[in-house]
Formats: C-alpha cells, sequence, structure tokens
C-alpha cells in the first residue's frame, strides 16, 4: 500500500508545533517499548538510605519516600500509564465504530433506541461513567482501562455516527449503490475509508483524555495501585510531601502535562489537516 | 414552539428514568451474589446472608425489585450507607450545597474567564497576547486538574500563604478549587469563542455594521458576541457536566466535603448505596443542565425553529 509515501507527505504538511508533538511522541516510544535502556535504577528498589534526595547528578529529578529514583519510575511509568491510554481508546473504538457505522448506516428504530441509550449513558459526564465500571468490576489496572474505555464509547459512538450520518447521503454512495453494491460493499469500501479522518482525530484527542482519566483514577486510589509505578498513583503517593519535597508530585504532572498537550496539538494538527471542513 | 418544548422535557424524564435504571442495574450486573456485595468481602453466616436478602428484597423476581426500587427513589429514599447506617438520602442533602457551590462558582469564572479572554484572542488575533491566550488554555486542557490544584496549593497556599489549603466555609476556601476546576471548561470556551467571534465579525452585518458607524465596541459586544452565543451555551451546558466529573477529583485534592469526595469514599469502601445515590444526584443534575441549555436556545436563537 501507499501508506509511507501518505505518511511522509502528512509530516511536511504539520505546522512546528504539531511536529514537535509527533517527535516527542516518537521519543516516547523509547521507554514504551525498552524503558530498561532508560531507566538509570530499578524503579521499585527501595534505598532507605536515600530518602527524599532532592534531585542531582545522581538521581537526576531526586527520590521519595522510599529512596526510589523518580526519574526510572517516570520510565517505567510512560508504559504503565500510555498502555492505559491505548488499551481504553481501543476500547472505546471497538464499541464506538461499529456501533457508530451501524445506527448511522441503517437508521430506522434501531437508531432511535441506540441513541436513546447513548443519552442515557452520557448523562454520566466525564469520570463519573468510569467510575460506575470501577465500582462494578473493582480497583486495579486492567479494570481501569475497561472503565476508560468504556466511560468514553458513547462519545466515540455518537462522532462516528454523525460522520457517517454527513456522507450517507452523498453522490458516490448512491453512484455505488446504483452499481449494485451490497451493503457490506458499501460499508466496507465507501463509507469506513471516508470517516477514517474524523476516527483518527477523536482517537488522538480521546487517546489524551484517556491518560488524564486513566491518571485520575490513579490518584483517586481506584486504577493502578502501588507499588506499580504509574503517574497519577505516584502524585497521589507524592501529595502528602508537597510542602518540603516538591519534586516527589511535581514531575509526574509535568510528564502527564506533557504528553497530554503533545497529543492535543497532534489531534488540532490532524483535524486541520485531514477534515477541511473544520479548517479555520 | 409548545411541542417542541413538551417533546424536550419528556426526553429528559426518559433519560433521567433510564438513569434510575442503570443506577439499579450497577448492583445486579457486578459479577457476585449482590448480598455478598453488600457486606464487602466480610466472612458472614449463611443465614444471615439469607435474612439480609429476604429483608431487602433480593429474593424477589427482578422486575418487582426494580419496581420497588423506582417507586423508593421517586419518594427520595435512595436505602442507607453500609458503613455509617446513615441514609444515604440525607447525607447527599448535606453535601450537595457544597458541591453545587464549587461548581456554580467555577462555572462563572469559566464563562466570564472564557468569554473575556476570547474576545480578547480574537480582537487581537496573531499578537502575543493572543498567542500567550493560547497558550493558557492549552495547558488548562493538558494538565490534569488533581495536579494542577495541588500546584495551586502549593503556590498559593504554602509558598504564599494567601489561601487555606484545605477546608470549606469562606469565599478564601472555595477560590483555588474553583479556579482549578474552571481553567479546564473556560480553556475549551476560550477557544470556541475566539473561533466562534473571527467567524462572526466577518460576516457581512457586522461590517455593515461598522460601516454605518455603530462604534466598534458597541458592534463587537451587541452584534458579534450575541450570534457566538449559542455554542457557548451548548459548551457550558456540556462542559457543567465534565465539572461535574472533575469535582470528584477536586474535591479530593483539597479535601472539601461534596457529593464527589462522598462518591470517592463510597468506592473505596464498597458502600454500594452510597455509590448508587451519589451517581445519581450527579447524572440527574447533569440532565437537568442539559435540559435547561436545550430551552434557552429558543430564548438566544431567534432563527431556530421548532417543528
Amino acid at each position: 500500500m501507499a501508506s509511507r509515501p501518505v505518511l511522509a507527505g502528512l509530516l511536511r504538511r504539520l505546522s512546528p508545533g504539531a511536529r514537535a508533538a509527533a517527535i516527542v511522541l516518537v521519543l516516547l516510544a523509547g521507554p514504551l517499548v525498552w524503558p530498561r535502556a532508560f531507566a538509570p535504577f530499578d524503579p521499585a528498589q527501595i534505598a532507605p538510605a536515600e530518602i527524599f534526595q532532592p534531585p542531582s547528578r545522581t538521581h537526576w529529578l531526586g527520590t521519595d519516600q522510599y529512596g526510589r529514583d523518580i526519574l526510572s519510575r517516570l520510565v517505567y511509568g510512560t508504559r504503565t500509564s500510555m498502555s492505559l491510554g491505548l488499551a481504553s481508546v481501543s476500547i472505546s473504538l471497538a464499541v464506538g465504530l461499529p456501533l457508530g457505522i451501524a445506527v448511522g448506516f441503517y437508521r430506522g428504530m434501531f437508531e432511535a433506541v441506540v441513541m436513546r441509550l447513548l443519552d442515557v449513558l452520557m448523562s454520566f459526564p466525564g469520570i463519573l461513567l468510569a467510575l460506575v465500571v470501577i465500582t462494578m468490576l473493582g480497583r486495579g489496572l486492567l479494570n481501569a482501562m475497561i472503565a476508560v474505555g468504556i466511560g468514553q464509547a458513547p462519545a466515540y459512538t455518537r462522532i462516528v455516527r454523525s460522520a457517517v450520518l454527513s456522507i450517507r447521503e452523498l453522490a458516490y454512495i448512491e453512484a455505488a449503490r446504483a452499481a449494485g453494491a451490497r451493503n457490506g460493499r458499501i460499508l466496507w469500501r465507501h463509507i469506513l475509508p471516508n470517516i477514517a479522518a474524523p476516527v483518527i482525530v477523536i482517537a488522538t484527542v480521546g487517546f489524551a483524555l484517556a491518560i488524564i482519566i486513566g491518571a485520575s483514577l490513579g490518584f483517586l486510589g481506584l486504577g493502578a495501585q502501588p507499588p506499580r509505578a504509574e503517574w497519577g498513583t505516584m502524585i497521589s503517593e507524592g501529595r502528602a510531601y508537597l510542602r518540603s519535597q516538591w519534586w516527589i508530585p511535581a514531575f509526574p504532572g509535568l510528564t502527564i502535562g506533557l504528553v497530554v498537550l503533545t497529543l492535543n496539538l497532534l489531534g488540532d494538527a490532524l483535524r486541520d489537516l485531514l477534515d477541511p471542513r473544520l479548517r479555520s | 414552539m409548545l411541542r417542541y418544548l413538551l417533546v424536550r422535557v419528556g426526553q429528559a424524564v426518559l433519560v433521567v428514568a433510564g438513569v434510575v435504571v442503570v443506577v439499579f442495574l450497577m448492583l445486579h450486573l457486578t459479577p457476585g451474589d449482590p448480598v455478598q456485595i453488600l457486606f464487602g468481602d466480610a466472612p458472614v453466616p449463611k443465614e444471615q446472608v439469607e435474612a439480609l436478602r429476604h429483608q431487602l428484597g433480593l429474593d424477589l423476581p427482578i422486575g418487582v425489585q426494580f419496581g420497588r426500587f423506582f417507586l423508593r427513589t421517586l419518594r427520595g429514599d435512595l436505602g442507607r450507607s453500609l458503613v455509617s447506617f446513615r441514609p444515604v438520602a440525607s447525607d447527599l442533602v448535606r453535601v450537595v450545597p457544597h458541591t453545587a457551590q464549587l461548581a456554580v462558582a467555577s462555572m462563572l469564572l469559566a464563562a466570564v474567564g472564557g468569554t473575556l479572554f476570547g474576545i480578547v484572542s480574537a480582537l487581537y488575533r496573531n499578537t502575543w497576547i493572543d498567542n500567550s491566550v493560547t497558550v493558557i488554555a492549552l495547558l488548562g486542557i493538558s494538565f490534569p486538574s488533581f495536579w494542577t490544584g495541588l500546584l495551586f496549593v502549593w503556590l498559593f497556599a504554602v509558598q504564599l500563604e494567601w489561601f487555606p489549603i484545605t477546608g470549606y466555609g469562606s469565599v478564601k476556601h472555595l477560590i483555588l478549587p474553583a479556579v482549578t476546576l474552571g481553567w479546564y471548561a473556560g480553556a475549551v470556551l476560550t477557544r470556541l469563542v475566539r473561533s466562534g467571534m473571527l467567524e462572526v465579525l466577518r460576516q457581512d452585518y457586522v461590517t455593515t455594521a461598522r460601516a454605518k458607524g455603530v462604534p466598534r465596541h458597541r458592534v463587537i459586544l451587541l452584534h458579534a458576541l450575541r450570534n457566538a452565543l449559542i455554542p457557548i451555551v451548548t459548551v457550558l451546558s456540556i462542559q457543567f457536566g465534565t465539572l461535574l466529573g472533575g469535582a470528584v477529583v477536586v474535591e479530593t485534592v483539597f479535601a472539601r466535603d461534596g457529593i464527589g469526595r462522598m462518591l470517592v469514599n463510597g468506592i473505596l469502601q464498597k458502600d454500594f448505596p452510597v455509590v448508587q445515590g451519589a451517581v445519581l444526584v450527579v447524572a440527574v443534575a447533569y440532565s437537568v443542565t442539559n435540559l435547561a441549555a436545550d430551552l434557552s436556545y429558543a430564548v438566544l436563537d431567534p432563527r431556530v425553529e421548532y417543528g
């Protein structure tokens, strides 16, 4: 397929900010895939002699209340937090994409019923639907992935549906139908490729949101559990030392902010690039 | 118009009924025996489990159980906490004002700040003012509120000692949590008002108004802003939901009593009736806000026709 030149072309057309964002994301792949290569210390190694070290040449970002190296925990936390985001976006897409397409394409009673159900689920705003799922499944990293994924799925379904609605009456769909194409073929060859743009954009921005919600669950003690290194959990653990050991909660928050900012910039850029109708 | 109102209100009633169904099903869709879930992980003698099952009506057919749940919810009876044994409804009545105060304060901050920053940003497009506003907005969207909240505590409460660190009561207790919570919604709004204003300022009626000599500030306030206001109402009503959800986190950061904190503690203590009650109140509040927003379009935008 011609995906490589297309991708290169996309990168060239990105704004400088978005290109920087793309580079940050590529850099994050390192700690994500191979944290051991990037972490100077064992993230779980408790060192009573090293507790509460401020940032120094040995411990670049300092150490926490157990003497664990914060940089190393951030590096390992990349894997936890990013896979939390990736897994939950995948879950949201796995639900929202087929359901949104089906609802937008077949319409009728089916659409009416599904949309009312979505109205109900979307009355649980923000993190609330994820909290409902956590209540039912219990705490933990895996359940947090499921909770965030299900929590965002109604929004994905709606966006996919409106994308399908905007193209289903267009001439080329009608032409395909006139040429004798069956529904399956129309869905696969004509609808799916043409809603790719909004789907890529919501997946990017949704990834950012999923990281924030996942970290919030960790912070509330409902997501990843200590001693696992996860950005939200690290902030929650470091909270007690805010007064004198500011570096313990500071760096995980900066990391989350940087990653989410990166994804948001990328999402904006992709929106401008892929969806000419939304271009300002 | 009247027909539209009735249909919209009817929809809202259906949605709220659906919310009650979901809240009811929470207990029954949770893997495991509902009675054991209510006991938590504590080992309980079998006779006691069966006695409680009967007492709570959990041995009845699920339809009957739902009917009972629905009726007692309508009466405002949300059951008793499994931890404190107090009625959930009366605890909710106690904490709702705290959360409402926080939500309204952050909403006001977001609405006023977002509109002002958005207008200024649009008027000074592509200058350093516009750029700094954009950066502030992007930071508000990207940094998690539980972290910005801690940052504010560290800076304004610990270092500068301008505000108390935690607690509830005076306006001083409210400012840091409200700013923390309002930043995100305000940032979303700023971006929207900016692009809305840029769009509207290009319209012919704005040019006409300027050409016939209407002063610039009048054009901005009366001609442009009013028309940029419609998407603002939509976004504000959606953001109000995000805000209610965000209150869960912010209340925890500032150790502020409220629905959010009650909910989180409920989940941590596996106190099912408390979780159900808190979730129900937030979802219903959000549905009512959405309804109010939809109805307000009729007032704000004479172009909208309702069939």
